[in-house]
């Protein structure tokens, strides 16, 4: 298998090589302008370096309270994370037998993912208003809303999420060998030993890829979020806000934060992976471990 | 089914001899649609609470009054006739609505066409030159680590390239071939058509990968010993069974790009009107049911471009 390689691989790493310039370059330029001068601009050159932006940031002198939008888009993103990572687990397991309303469940997921973000947050507003009104006409004339980070907010990033999700466990148990758990089960495994010590162990690297999806599709979202997170925003929020009003490096500074985060999600999730899919090749699976 | 889980009851090797032995031990077993359900359910309520009822409402609601502060629950056409408004009387004139659906198409159609070029051949680089496994992974989550970060960032990082005094227009200056910054880098369609491109060439990658890497090596060897070009092969064999991919990344694009007010507000400068444009602008008027009309309208064209292109390909055997 000496062959030199083709003409079009040279071309096309090139068509590739570009491709991740382009999806890399502009982030990157933002990252480095974050650190300019206290009297640098929104563009290069840089004048001088500092932290100084960043700092602005914290001391919460700047265009917007960050801590608080900070916190809670950690804490919505975290909770997101975990119902996704639960219910598509779940939800995957069902799939792996015929039952019915299997396919309204598939359908629904599909068109959750692939309506567009606008008519869904608008959608779950409706409904939030309309409850809101019911309530107050019948029960409680006090009644502020319903609608928040943790009701209609959580339940709009879950309608993006959880397709993602259950896709995903799709593609797990495609390849995954029904026999390691029927052995199980012949071993006098319960359905749920047979689930806990050998199924979930096995598929546990890309169930951590699903908590990486639930994450940060919650940490970024903002279309869904943009009607039915309801009267607080989100840090994407507040970013979108600065797009239109900001002249310095403020928003740069924001949005290296944000990405920091990111980055330091996607670093834990694939390193945690890594180590799995290591240990696993390592030692085989050390499923059935735990019944001894 | 029933033998294996009757032997998980039977923890004690005296038990195997008869399953009658074991039955009383179950007596709460659970029935395996029972089960099904119980896993499946808590996802199918998430999307009822917060997708197929809210889809409702948009359809009931976009057919109430509303005044310039609240909704009105009564029924009315106001919301689609303010929205079509003159859209008969100004006539051969294309009124707003139809003006704003085919500057929003003329953006889906661009953005498809170049994340489909683009796609494709980073996919069939991935897919059919990428030859060790461990690179062919690399390479691939290089493409997908972006996708993992904020959206809004990802536009911003064009205005120190694209803007007035950005990298672009202060090296064209420098190089001597403009005078003056070119303007329409950056808020303008197309700067909208680059973010967009940028942001959702992922969602064509993926499918159109999973779909190349399925493809049988043989037999593209074997076309190419029955004689054929590079080309030939890559038409007649190639493209047809990567066909799957990229309806599915094309669906994705289409109806991403048909709902999106976010990039083309940020990139466009708000001065780009889009249907998804439309909707929001509603909403910040409080005005409801024209919102929920203009909904209603993209949902129906959303649907029909997709089911056109699922005629091309069953989506549910793909996955």
């Amino acid at each position: 298998m000496k062959e030199g390689r083709p003409r079009s691989f040279y071309v096309l790493a090139i068509f590739f090589a570009a491709y991740v310039l382009f999806l890399y370059g502009p982030m990157i330029a933002i990252y480095v302008l974050s650190f300019q001068g206290p009297q640098g601009g929104l563009t290069f050159p840089m004048n001088g370096v500092s932290t100084y932006w960043l700092t602005k940031l914290f001391q919460g002198t700047g265009i917007v309270d960050l801590g608080a939008a900070f916190r809670r888009s950690l804490l919505l993103g975290v909770i997101v994370m975990a119902v996704t990572v639960v219910l598509s687990v779940a939800a995957g397991m069902a799939f792996r037998r015929k039952f019915r309303a299997q396919s309204i469940l598939f359908y629904s997921a599909i068109a959750s993912l692939i309506v567009p973000s606008i008519i869904t947050s608008l959608g779950i507003s409706l409904e939030f208003r309309i409850v809101d009104d019911l309530i107050k006409a019948h029960w409680n004339e006090n009644f502020e809303t319903s609608m928040g980070l943790l009701t209609s907010g959580l339940g709009a990033h879950l309608t993006w999420t959880l397709p993602f999700g259950l896709l995903i466990m799709f593609a797990i148990f495609n390849r995954f060998d029904p026999r390691l758990e029927e052995a199980a089960r012949d071993l006098g495994a319960t359905p749920w030993q047979a689930f806990r010590h050998v199924v979930l162990p096995i598929i546990l690297p890309s169930v951590i890829g699903i908590g990486l999806f639930g994450f940060t599709l919650s940490w970024d979202e903002l279309a869904r979020s943009s009607q039915a997170i309801g009267a607080v925003n989100t840090l994407p929020l507040d970013l979108q806000g600065l797009t239109t009003t900001v002249t310095n490096p403020d928003i740069y500074a924001l949005g290296t934060i944000i990405s920091a985060v990111s980055f330091a999600v996607i670093t834990l999730a694939l390193g945690t992976i890594h180590t799995l899919n290591r240990r696993q090749a390592a030692k085989g699976s050390d499923a059935g471990k735990g019944l001894v | 089914m029933d033998t294996s889980e009757d032997i998980l009851q039977q923890r004690s090797p005296d038990l195997v001899r008869g399953s009658e032995t074991a039955r009383p031990a179950k007596a709460a077993r659970l029935s395996p649609s029972f089960i099904s359900w119980l896993q499946a359910g808590p996802m199918m309520l998430v999307f009822l609470a917060f997708f197929l009822i809210p889809l409702v409402f948009v359809v009931i609601v976009s057919f109430w009054d509303y005044n310039e502060y609240q909704l009105l629950p009564a029924f009315s056409g106001r919301g689609y006739t303010d929205t079509f408004e003159g859209c008969i009387a100004q006539l051969p004139d294309l009124c707003t609505i139809a003006k704003t659906y085919l500057k929003t198409l003329k953006l889906c159609f661009l953005v498809w066409a170049i994340t489909l070029f683009i796609g494709f051949w980073v996919a069939y680089f991935l897919a059919f030159h990428v030859k060790s496994k461990t690179w062919q992974m690399g390479l691939s989550l290089l493409c997908t680590i972006p996708f993992w970060t904020s959206n809004v960032i990802r536009m911003i990082a064009w205005i120190p390239l694209l803007g007035r005094n950005g990298l672009v227009n202060s090296g064209l200056m420098k190089t001597g071939l403009i005078n003056q910054p070119v303007e329409w880098l950056l808020f303008s369609e197309f700067s909208v058509v680059l973010a967009l491109v940028h942001l959702f060439t992922f969602f064509m990658v993926v499918p159109i990968f999973n779909s190349m890497i399925r493809i049988d090596k043989s037999l593209i060897e074997a076309a190419y010993d029955a004689g054929a070009t590079g080309f030939q092969t890559l038409v007649n064999v190639i493209i047809p069974l990567a066909k799957p991919g990229i309806v599915i990344g094309s669906i994705f694009v289409i109806t991403i790009v048909m709902g999106d007010f976010i990039t083309i507000g940020v990139m466009g400068g708000q001065q780009i009107a889009a249907a998804g444009k439309i909707i929001e602008t509603r909403v910040n008027a409080l005005q409801f049911p024209a919102a929920a009309a203009n909904a209603v309208i993209l949902l129906v064209i959303t649907f029909l471009i997709i089911t056109m292109m699922s005629r091309i390909v069953d989506i549910k055997k793909e996955l």
